[in-house]
């Protein structure tokens, strides 16, 4: 268990790196001249680069966010690594559903 | 006229005592340019202090015996000069961190003992006495690897200064994952892989969070953060090759 | 008393847990304010006129500051435990400094963008 959270670590961290980058560079671009709804939406309502790159970007994180906190609540919240595992897997499914619906929110899949 | 004798100079040394956190006795010895740590330990303890416990050995530096936390830091107290840790002619001496505690500055080495069986550094041999011995060329890759993390000593400074070893009991540590990878480059063990398997079972090298307090500490140079990463590596790519 | 923490890799293995740890706890929230698109616009609209505040483009600035350190951190942890290393005591310690350099550089240009 612990050596396959370990490899997915990893591998979503890698995954990651350019999706950090790309949504970095699109902040420090768009946040000049201030930021609305309407120009984000603009951006990413039915765009099918921004869409499937911030799907990928979400499910990486659903994926690394969580196993990092495990490491955070077993060494530092002296958590027993069954419940640290509990903790984080539930915060890791809240990551995905919220994060997949604001893909859809801002990508005007829904409404 | 009286020539006044100039008081002399002393070094106070807080040492802790007994069993409990926090029980600090206050010792003075005279000051001299030339002293170490583990002498100003059995000065107290000849002369002033026989009921101080403490370890040491070969009082040289080889042997690992005397580690202590001295002033906030393990070090070899044989090697440790007093003038270059003393601040305000005070030192602070007390027993190594993460391990428990038996009396004053002697620690129960059990568990990092165990730990270092734990972690796969068991050789085992593929050839007989009758074969000739085998031809290891030490500028081999796998040979200099392993003779650059070959010479710890099992002191436990590394052991001590390690966090991740404070926060996670089943933590096999870096002395005990230093040496598995040694054994993993030994071109002469029988089952390297099974040195990965021991090396990531429980809470093995993947727990390490690369913080190099063992690098930093270390009296001869190691670097278990180094042969930890080399431990993670080759697990990382056993695992994903489809091993166990 | 010396601290046996005070070295540069004990500062990057910080500033990465602890900028790993604040991301994590915005992103529900992030993920909220985004979802606000969903029919909310004028709510998104107003979160984003209240986003305007001096406080709160602090905030998003170090956030974007956090995640450049965690990013370059984690790309040394990266580094670290896949790359062969040159010496057994080349963990890297200058990619720590460069990190933080960059990671500076980010958070001006936010900066810049936002007064």
């Amino acid at each position: 268990m612990e050596q396959r959270l370990f490899a997915l670590q990893r591998l979503s961290a890698m995954a990651m790196a350019p999706f950090v980058l790309v949504h970095l560079g699109i902040i420090l671009y768009a946040v000049r001249g201030g930021l609305t709804a309407a120009e984000i939406l603009a951006r990413t309502q039915g765009s099918l680069f921004w869409i499937p790159f911030y799907s990928l970007f979400v499910i990486s994180v659903a994926v690394h966010v969580p196993i990092g906190l495990r490491n955070i609540l077993i060494e530092w919240a002296r958590l027993s690594r069954g419940a640290a595992s509990v903790c984080c897997f539930a915060f890791g499914l809240l990551l995905l559903s919220m994060g997949l619906r604001a893909v859809a929110a801002v990508g005007g899949l829904l409404s | 006229m009286e020539a006044t004798k100039p008081a002399q100079r002393t070094l106070k040394v807080r040492i802790a005592r007994g069993t409990e956190d926090g029980n600090f006795t206050t010792y003075e010895v005279p000051w001299r340019e030339n002293q170490t740590v583990l002498d100003v330990v059995t000065e107290v303890q000849r002369r002033i202090e026989p009921t101080l416990s403490y370890r040491f050995a070969c009082r040289v530096g080889v042997c690992g015996s005397c580690a202590m936390t001295v002033n906030g830091k393990p070090r070899w107290t044989c090697r440790t000069h007093v003038s270059r840790v003393e601040e305000d002619g005070v030192i602070v001496i007390e027993p190594l961190r993460n391990m428990p505690r038996i009396k004053d500055l002697v620690v129960d080495m059990s568990e990092f003992f165990d730990k270092w069986k734990k972690a796969g550094s068991t050789f085992v041999g593929t050839a007989t006495r009758h074969e000739p011995p085998a031809a290891v060329s030490p500028t081999s890759k796998k040979r200099k690897m392993a003779d650059a993390a070959i010479e710890c000593i099992n002191c436990g400074v590394c052991y001590a200064s390690c966090d991740v070893v404070a926060w996670d009991k089943e933590y096999l540590g870096p002395a005990a994952l230093n040496r598995a990878w040694t054994l993993f480059n030994d071109e002469r063990h029988a089952d390297p892989k099974d040195v990965l398997k021991k090396a990531t079972s429980g809470s093995g090298c993947n727990s390490c969070h690369t913080q190099g307090n063992c690098m930093t500490h270390c009296p001869v140079s190691l670097s278990p953060t180094g042969s930890i990463a080399g431990l993670k590596k080759n697990a990382l790519l056993q695992f994903l090759k489809g091993g166990d | 008393m010396k601290s046996p923490r005070n070295h540069r890799a004990y500062w990057a293995f910080l500033g990465h847990r602890l900028s790993g740890l604040a991301l994590g706890v915005f992103l529900p929230a992030h993920f909220y304010v985004l979802g606000l698109a969903l029919e909310q616009q004028a709510r998104m609209d107003a979160f984003l006129k209240f986003a305007d505040m001096g406080a709160v483009k602090f905030g998003e600035w170090g956030l974007v500051l956090l995640l450049s350190i965690h990013m370059c951190f984690g790309l040394r942890l990266l580094a670290l435990e896949l790359l062969p290393w040159s010496t057994t005591r080349d963990a890297r310690l200058s990619w720590i400094s460069w990190g933080g350099v960059l990671s500076l550089c980010v958070g001006v240009i936010f900066a810049l963008g936002v007064i």
